[in-house]
């Protein structure tokens, strides 16, 4: 079991969904998060005061799917959240050692 | 109308000469003209307008500018405001501004009207038409919403960081030391009637020299009877000095004394809801429209001047900001545009009833533009933190107005002239001397708020203290001076 990890620009958050959702991932966990890579911030003016925005709002997407699915989820995601421009996120996948379903008992993939 | 006997006239002056109080006409018996009911309606309204401006419209201006853990605090402060001063000035705060004096005339008025004492729904006071009344109590709620204003527009200087004890003390104070003797010095004047007819019984009096010299005296003591700056000439229609300067110059003693907010200059101090910002500038060019025409204390063409004027030059000024910050900045930006408004509205309000369309259009641009520069540039240059520009926006453009109406009021410019009530028309106009007054009507007036309102200050700071623990500050106001937050999500 691999944990797909992805910060992506806030609107593409649909069409990442249904895509993962075409290759039959059950679930996933959204959390809206602020941060910056490359495309770095922008400034923000308010009368006389100037504000570097360094942090950029994003969305984080957390899947578990099976190890044999992961090439598949990536590319699904890369080609549904990919805009050209600069900000379009990065995709870090990790290891998941165990899964539990709270409601059944059911484990690891049985559980996903 | 009423025709005005020899006699009736002659004695009208000569009581007016003896019992003082002349603003009001109620002691014209039975000759004294009664209200026009469109007046009377018309001022109601424009009372009505003028509380718009502030609640909601000035508390909501002020409280989307300012972090959503403090919004309640600022809006607190706003209310807290109209609901002191509202009864207050019932109680002496009108009788203070609006009365004669005694010997300290010049400066500030009487108690003779503490309590609204003698005034019933028949009282009636004069406008600034021979002739013209409209009812006191409509004249001393008109009045009450600018009092009540007033301080309120301090509020925005030391946003976020002042205690609500310590302001809950400073405004009573500061409305009875520093308002009520101002709105006497510039708006306490005999009226119209008491000038007039004094004028009429000098004219009258022909070749007798014990009528004539009388008569002279009447008028002398008719003059006399005013405030300090109304008798200097100064011109200010519906409060640049009294409100905007006055209000302006207070609130930048009091972020100086009270001193930068907690992280000012390190961290983000960015406004929470500028969606509300922009409601509440809107409200208040709305509510203007009862500050400034209501000013002319009838329904009539001056009205209609300051109507009209208080369009224009609003909106030349928005686009006077957002012409200069585009230029400047890169992007105009809708707080920029909304301050621009406000800039504009300040600038109008001694100009509304004196300058032509087209002058208001000028002063209205000019406004936008330096209030931005000082905004954006100066106040920057000079450190110290007035959260709101309370001094950028009122006291700048107070200033600017003030010193605009001087010029604007000139008839080859399109104004009006100054109608003289010992002629019954429109004196001559000499610039440089209007300007002169003017310019001394500032200056007075910024050594008096000045002056006054740190003194206010320091002593509240005495008593309770004006700022709350840095801890607290950090924490917020709503939380630690009121116990409740704006939103809960």
């Amino acid at each position: 079991m691999k944990l797909i990890t992805a910060v992506i620009k806030p609107f593409k958050l649909e069409e990442v969904r249904q895509a993962l959702n075409d290759l039959g991932v059950q679930g996933m966990t959204v959390t809206e998060v602020k941060g910056f890579g490359r495309q770095k911030g922008h400034t923000e003016i308010y009368r006389g005061a100037e504000y570097a925005v360094s942090f950029l709002p994003k969305i984080k997407i957390e899947a578990v799917v099976a190890s044999t699915d992961v090439d598949r989820a990536i590319a699904a995601i890369t080609a549904a959240a990919k805009t050209g421009q600069i900000g379009d996120g990065k995709i870090f996948v990790s290891t998941i050692e165990k899964t539990v379903r709270i409601r059944t008992g059911e484990s690891d993939l049985a559980a996903l | 109308m009423m025709t005005w006997t020899k006699s009736g006239a002659s004695r009208v002056a000569a009581l007016a000469a003896v019992t003082l109080p002349l603003f009001a006409s109620a002691a014209l018996a039975a000759e004294a003209p009664t209200p026009n009911k469109g007046d009377t309606a018309f001022m109601m309204i424009a009372a009505v307008l003028v509380l718009l401006m502030t609640v909601p419209g000035l508390a909501l201006f002020y409280g989307g500018l300012v972090r959503s853990k403090n919004m309640l605090s600022v809006l607190m402060q706003v209310f807290y405001s109209v609901a002191i001063v509202s009864v207050i000035w019932v109680v002496y705060g009108y009788s203070m501004a609006f009365t004669e004096g005694g010997l300290y005339n010049a400066f500030v008025g009487g108690f003779s009207k503490a309590f609204l004492s003698g005034v019933t729904p028949d009282s009636t006071v004069e406008t600034f038409t021979r002739g013209v009344v409209i009812p006191e109590y409509v004249f001393i709620a008109f009045q009450l919403t600018f009092a009540c204003i007033t301080p309120a527009l301090i509020a925005g200087a030391f946003a976020e960081r002042m205690k609500f004890s310590a302001y809950a003390l400073f405004i009573p104070l500061w409305v009875t030391i520093v308002y009520f003797p101002m709105a006497h010095m510039v708006w306490y004047w005999a009226g119209p009637e008491a000038i007039a007819s004094a004028a009429k019984a000098i004219a009258d009096a022909g070749a007798d020299a014990t009528k004539k010299a009388a008569a002279e005296a009447a008028l002398a003591a008719a003059n006399a009877n005013a405030g300090l700056l109304f008798s200097w000439g100064a011109l200010d229609f519906a409060g640049g000095t009294v409100v905007h300067i006055n209000a302006g110059i207070a609130g930048l003693v009091g972020a100086i004394i009270i001193g930068k907010r907690v992280g000012y200059g390190r961290e983000a101090m960015a406004p929470h809801s500028l969606t509300m910002t922009m409601i509440g500038a809107s409200l208040l060019w709305v509510g203007w429209f009862g500050f400034n025409a209501g000013s002319a204390l009838e329904a009539g063409g001056t009205a209609a001047l300051a109507m009209i004027n208080t369009f224009v030059a609003t909106g030349a000024a928005a686009l006077g900001w957002m012409i200069i910050e585009n230029m400047t900045k890169g992007k105009p930006s809708l707080l920029g545009m909304v301050s621009g408004a406000v800039a504009g509205l300040v600038a109008v309000t001694p100009a509304a009833g004196f300058a032509g369309p087209m002058g208001s259009i000028v002063l209205g641009f000019v406004s936008g533009i330096v209030c931005f520069i000082f905004c954006s540039g100066i106040k920057n240059a000079l450190g110290y933190d007035d959260a709101l520009d309370v001094f950028g926006v009122h006291a700048v453009g107070g200033m600017i107005g003030a010193i605009g109406t001087g010029i604007l009021a000139a008839p080859m410019l399109g104004g009006t002239g100054v109608f003289d009530y010992t002629t019954g028309k429109v004196g001559d106009f000499d610039m440089m001397t209007q300007v002169i007054a003017q310019a001394k009507g500032v200056g007075f007036t910024i050594l008096w708020s000045g002056i006054l309102s740190a003194i206010l200050f320091k002593l509240v700071d005495i008593v309770v203290g004006l700022r709350p623990a840095t801890d607290e500050e950090r924490e917020g106001l709503d939380i630690v001076d009121h116990g409740e937050r704006a939103y809960n999500y």
